[in-house]
């Protein structure tokens, strides 16, 4: 569904993507995990456009998005929980979901209207602050609007920028059952992570990321029993 | 000492009427910083390219004679082109003078410049091409001076209490559609994130054009509005113009709408006051004050966010 191509991005004089290769299969769950300044972020960016590929390519669906804009890529099925959230506080809740479908040019608002009953089902809090400005909101609440945001685009791909970070672990276990019930449905889910025992329990594959290049990639489970891995690469103590 | 007190609702009428027009002005400047951060200082001269564009269609319906002149149709003759004319205008100064910079990442001091050069580009434009002498907007023959009402001892024209009325429909039609419409909400989006805002699929380019356009056009309508009130205008009158607007978009908290519209309120009001109970000579000291006074005590404006939560660009 998703893959990149030997991408290589710059951030002036500094490459952060040394040239990265991974591919994401429709229907599937897949994590992206490492630590700081390894490049996941800048992975997120590259596909979105926000940051352009200086070499490599990205092609979604067949078709390929790197050199496109981003609102054009956001048009082709692709959206964004981002990291730290970034919901519009001086939005209401209504507001942000509405925002979420921006890129649906054509969708009526009794379409829209339906989407945010069901974005409501899926998290009931949001539904109780519609009219709350979303940025007065606790750190979990406002996750809950960024992912309903992302999903208000009616996304095939949903990409994830460290949706554990800031949260206790209750509300963690909480949005990543979410996660996967949101794929369940049928969205593709591309989940960066630096909090790789969360992320890989609901990942079906993992790549691990270091200082912009991919070293290791495997399926979740085996990622998971790899203890040196986890070691080597992501800081962990395995105790 | 009560011969001056006689004054005040005059003069409160009066300030109210300068207020709209400062107010008007206001809203172009805080909604450019609200998407830009950056002042467009050439938005002194959209306006009164604005009382320039008024004044040509007034003139051309006197030219040809039209009867019948009442505000009721000739007032929308002259906003509407004002407004479309300034409106490409205020598009056209963000794509050739701001955009080029910008987008080669540039700091916010190169804009400045470029705004400052684009204001003095468009003030001798002005002036070569209609003349350095003042234009006369014949304003008797659409508001008679007998067209005027008194109470409590206050005088008010017809034609302040249009401009009032005018100021304020074009106020609540723009807050409508900052609160209310899609394009409002991509206004904000962008306003408060710029990289989200595109995440959403919002084209941030047609945002600022969008921006630019609403802010100039209402430039227009203030530009229209003070020909018909001061009924003499020149091709400097945007420079001061200016800069009190920027003012009044300081004091009510620069990238705030309904602070825009209340800074101007003040600042007119207390111009008008200044004339009368200290010193014309004055006006201009007490407008400015007011603006220092603001930035030591409020920095933020009076309706504006601590500028300590104020996101980076």
């Amino acid at each position: 569904m998703l893959k990149l191509d030997r991408v290589v991005t710059y951030y002036g004089p500094i490459m952060a993507l040394k040239g990265i290769s991974l591919e994401i299969n429709a229907g599937e769950i897949v994590c992206l995990l490492g630590g700081n300044a390894s490049g996941k972020s800048t992975t997120i960016k590259a596909i979105l456009g926000i940051v352009r590929p200086q070499e490599g390519a990205v092609t979604f669906e067949g078709q390929r998005i790197s050199g496109l804009g981003t609102g054009e890529i956001v048009r082709r099925g692709i959206s964004l929980v981002p990291e730290a959230r970034r919901i519009f506080g001086r939005m209401t809740v209504w507001e942000n979901l509405i925002m979420g479908a921006y890129s649906r040019d054509g969708a009526t608002q009794v379409e829209l209207d339906q989407d945010i009953e069901r974005i409501y089902g899926l998290f009931p809090r949001l539904r109780e602050r519609t009219t709350q400005y979303a940025g007065t909101m606790s750190g979990g609440e406002q996750q809950m609007l960024a992912m309903g945001r992302a999903l208000m685009s009616r996304p095939r791909l949903l990409l994830m920028d460290e949706p554990s970070m800031g949260l206790s672990p209750a509300l963690v276990d909480q949005v990543f059952d979410i996660i996967q019930e949101i794929n369940r449905h049928g969205t593709t889910i591309l989940v960066v992570e630096q909090n790789a025992a969360v992320a890989l329990s609901i990942a079906h594959r993992g790549y691990v990321l270091q200082n912009g290049s991919i070293v290791v990639q495997d399926s979740a489970a085996a990622l998971l029993q790899a203890d040196d891995i986890r070691r080597a690469y992501l800081g962990e103590d395995s105790s | 000492m009560s011969d001056l007190l006689s004054m005040l609702p005059q003069q409160l009428v009066f300030g109210i009427a300068l207020g709209t027009i400062y107010g008007l002005l206001a809203l172009g400047y805080t909604m450019v910083y609200g998407v830009l951060f950056m002042i467009n200082f050439a938005h002194g001269e959209v306006f009164m390219i604005g009382a320039y564009v008024g004044w040509a269609v007034f003139a051309a319906l006197l030219d040809h004679q039209v009867g019948g002149l009442h505000p009721i149709w000739v007032l929308p003759v002259l906003l509407l082109p004002a407004m479309l004319f300034c409106g490409g205008l205020g598009m056209a100064i963000e794509r050739f003078a701001y955009r080029p910079l910008y987008r080669r990442g540039a700091t916010r001091l190169g804009p400045l410049i470029s705004a400052v050069g684009a204001s003095i580009f468009l003030q001798n434009a002005v002036m070569l091409t209609q003349g350095a002498r003042m234009k006369v907007y014949m304003t008797n023959l659409l508001f008679p001076r007998e067209w005027r009402f008194n109470f409590l001892g206050v005088s008010v024209s017809a034609l302040l209490i249009v401009m009032v009325v005018v100021a304020a429909i074009m106020m609540w039609g723009l807050n409508t559609l900052v609160q209310k419409t899609r394009l409002g909400r991509a206004i904000r989006a962008v306003a408060e994130d710029r990289e989200m805002a595109a995440v959403m699929g919002v084209s941030v380019n047609n945002v600022i054009g969008a921006t630019f356009f609403l802010g100039s056009a209402l430039a227009g309508v203030a530009g229209v509005l003070i020909g018909l009130y001061y009924t003499q205008i020149d091709f400097v009158m945007g420079y001061s113009a200016g800069l009190k607007a920027f003012t009044a978009a300081v004091l009510g908290g620069i990238g705030n709408i309904k602070g825009a519209m209340l800074g101007g309120l003040i600042l007119g009001i207390v111009e008008s006051f200044a004339v009368t109970f200290i010193n014309p000579a004055f006006k201009d000291v007490i407008a400015f004050g007011l603006l220092i006074l603001t930035l030591i005590f409020r920095p933020e404006g009076i309706l504006g966010e601590p500028l300590a939560d104020w996101k980076k660009v």
